[in-house]
């Protein structure tokens, strides 16, 4: 039984890793129909800001500059990473994807791909082979729940991911821009007859996917503190997938298939041989596909006009 | 005798090597409602898209000025919400995904007279009551009536000195269309210059002061429409003998 809470819990943070970077794929193919394959690339370079924010941070507290307690550091860290994110997703739209805006999906695919080795090997010349160590910014601890033992970076992970989909929610439901956003999911090409800079929409959505991967990067940096240039790489696909799984182009299903995706994969390793789990994890999420090819919160035929 | 509001010299449209409008000249007064009758396919849609910049291209001899203010060096967007023209598209293109409100709020983007908004948005409730019943209902379920009323009435907030209309009474019942007519008079008659275009040459020209006919890509036709509507040759073609 509470072997079973344990692995709830690990389940609930792999999605949220899931969950936050699908979001960047669902929210850009629901406005352009386009995967970015660099998303999972901007993931990497995301965690790299966060590194060197989060030693530059703990340099300044350790030099009695920055007097801040733990929490209030890893805070000021992520909310910075975010912003600073927001604008690799942003760089990466304005170079690989607007010159193409009007190109075939498959040169914008393969642009994106491009991009992608292009931070990884940027990442790998610009900084060496050697793998960099993500600090401590919060202090480990294990709490006791009942007969179940959580880590505090278990519970922040998944506490921090509740918060910024909530406030995803209120951005896309409440503001302007999130309004666009929703609007040009539905018909692109009318958006600017009434007064709206398309391009402007389309950065704030690449910036708000990628400062969500900046968030995943931390969250992820803390619980898995080695970072190095290819790391974006799985992770990013396995996030992809879940965006597939959750329905392209569907926000709330980017969500739900990020967890479901972890919960498949937990659930997998917890009851398979270690070296089993991926295949027969994704051969499950194969399986669903067959049945629901749109994925669980996709539609069938997109109601969206492109003239 | 002042400079008319919008003027339109040599329109070319095309379409990749295609030219859909060859070349038209006409004009719009400001306070004017003018409408531009034509068969499918002549370049009713093709000529309202080239004024709002929007999604076609225009031959290099076309020049188009709106307000002294030469039309071609504007991005849609800003055609929109510097020259506050705004346009009702073929096919009304609202936001079916978003309610009603959601799809009048989001008209107000670039406004920026935030001040004249609670006014804009009384008039459009005072003028289409069934919107403000259903402002909370999803645009996607609206009957095609009430969706082309959002449609006008989203144009009127983005921006209200010319609206640009295509085709207002499609898939409209009759009296729907009174209503509908009705509602653009009194939009015009608060200041809002109009210019339509219409298959629909009966109900056009009988709304509008000026018409032109358009056939194939050329002006054929142009003069008030009570002289329109006399005219053998309107008669025969537009108006069914
Ligand atoms: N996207 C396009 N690509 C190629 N040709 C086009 C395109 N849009 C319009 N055309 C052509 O341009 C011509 C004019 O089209 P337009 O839509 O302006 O006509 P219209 O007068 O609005 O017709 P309708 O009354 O049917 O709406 C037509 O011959 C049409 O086939
Ligand atoms: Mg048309």
């Amino acid at each position: 039984m509470s072997q079973i809470a344990q692995q709830v819990f690990n389940a609930l943070q792999l999605g949220s890793f899931y969950a936050l970077i699908a979001l960047g794929y669902s929210m850009v193919y629901s406005i352009l129909m386009l995967f970015n394959f660099a998303h999972g690339d901007v993931f990497m370079v995301a965690t790299y800001i966060g590194y060197f924010v989060a030693v530059g941070l703990l340099g300044l507290v350790a030099a009695s500059m920055l007097p801040l307690p733990s929490w209030a550091l890893f805070v000021l860290t992520l909310v910075l990473t975010m912003f600073l994110a927001s604008f690799v997703g942003i760089l990466v739209e304005l170079v690989a994807y607007r010159p193409l805006r009007d190109a075939p999906r498959a040169s914008a695919a393969i642009t994106g791909l491009m991009v992608g080795i292009f931070m990884e090997t940027g990442v790998l010349a610009l900084l060496g082979a050697s793998r960099k160590d993500f600090p401590a910014l919060i202090p480990p601890q294990t709490f006791q729940l009942g007969p179940i033992y959580v880590t505090n970076l278990k519970i922040l992970t998944l506490g921090m991911t509740l918060l910024l989909l909530v406030l995803l929610y209120l951005l896309i439901h409440h503001t302007k821009l999130g309004m666009a956003m929703r609007a040009m999911s539905f018909d692109y090409a009318v958006v600017p007859l009434l007064g709206i800079p398309m391009n402007t929409v389309i950065s704030f959505t690449f910036a708000l996917g990628s400062a969500l991967a900046g968030a995943a990067g931390i969250l992820y940096g803390m619980s898995y503190p080695v970072l190095d240039p290819y790391m974006g790489v799985i992770i990013g696909w396995k996030a992809f997938v879940a965006a597939i799984l959750g329905g392209r182009g569907s926000i709330f299903g980017a969500v739900v298939g990020g967890f479901m995706l972890g919960a498949i994969e937990i659930l997998v390793a917890a009851t398979m041989p270690s070296t089993m789990r991926d295949l027969i994890a994704y051969s499950i999420v194969l399986l669903i596909l067959t049945f629901r090819p749109y994925g669980l919160f996709g539609e069938e035929y997109s109601a969206r006009l492109r003239l | 005798m002042s400079s008319p509001q919008l003027v339109v010299e040599n329109l070319e449209v095309y379409y990749g090597n295609i030219r859909a409008v060859h070349g038209i000249s006409f004009h719009v007064n400001k306070g004017e409602i003018v409408a531009i009758i034509g068969a499918n396919g002549a370049g009713k849609t093709s000529t309202l898209r080239a004024i709002s910049r929007w999604m076609v291209k225009v031959g290099p001899k076309t020049r188009m000025t709106f307000e002294g203010h030469d039309l071609l060096r504007y991005p849609p967007h800003k055609v929109v919400s510097e020259l506050g023209i705004s346009h009702v598209p073929e096919g009304r293109r609202i936001f079916g995904n978003l309610t009603v409100w959601e799809n009048l709020m989001l008209a107000t983007y670039a406004r920026k007279d935030r001040h004249n908004l609670k006014r804009d948005f009384d008039m459009v409730f005072d003028l289409f009551p069934r919107l403000a019943e259903r402002r909370n209902q999803k645009a996607g379920t609206l009957s095609g009536g009430e969706q082309q009323m959002l449609a006008v009435a989203r144009a009127l907030i983005t921006g209200r000195r010319m609206m640009l209309l295509d085709e207002p009474s499609m898939g409209l019942a009759p009296l729907l269309m009174q209503e509908m007519f009705a509602a653009l008079r009194q939009i015009n008659r608060e200041g809002t210059t109009i210019l339509l275009v219409e298959q629909n040459a009966h109900m056009a020209l009988k709304f509008a002061h000026r018409g032109y006919v358009l056939e194939t890509g050329n002006l054929v036709l142009e003069g008030l429409t009570m002289d329109l509507l006399q005219n053998p040759r309107v008669k025969e073609a537009y108006l069914g003998g």
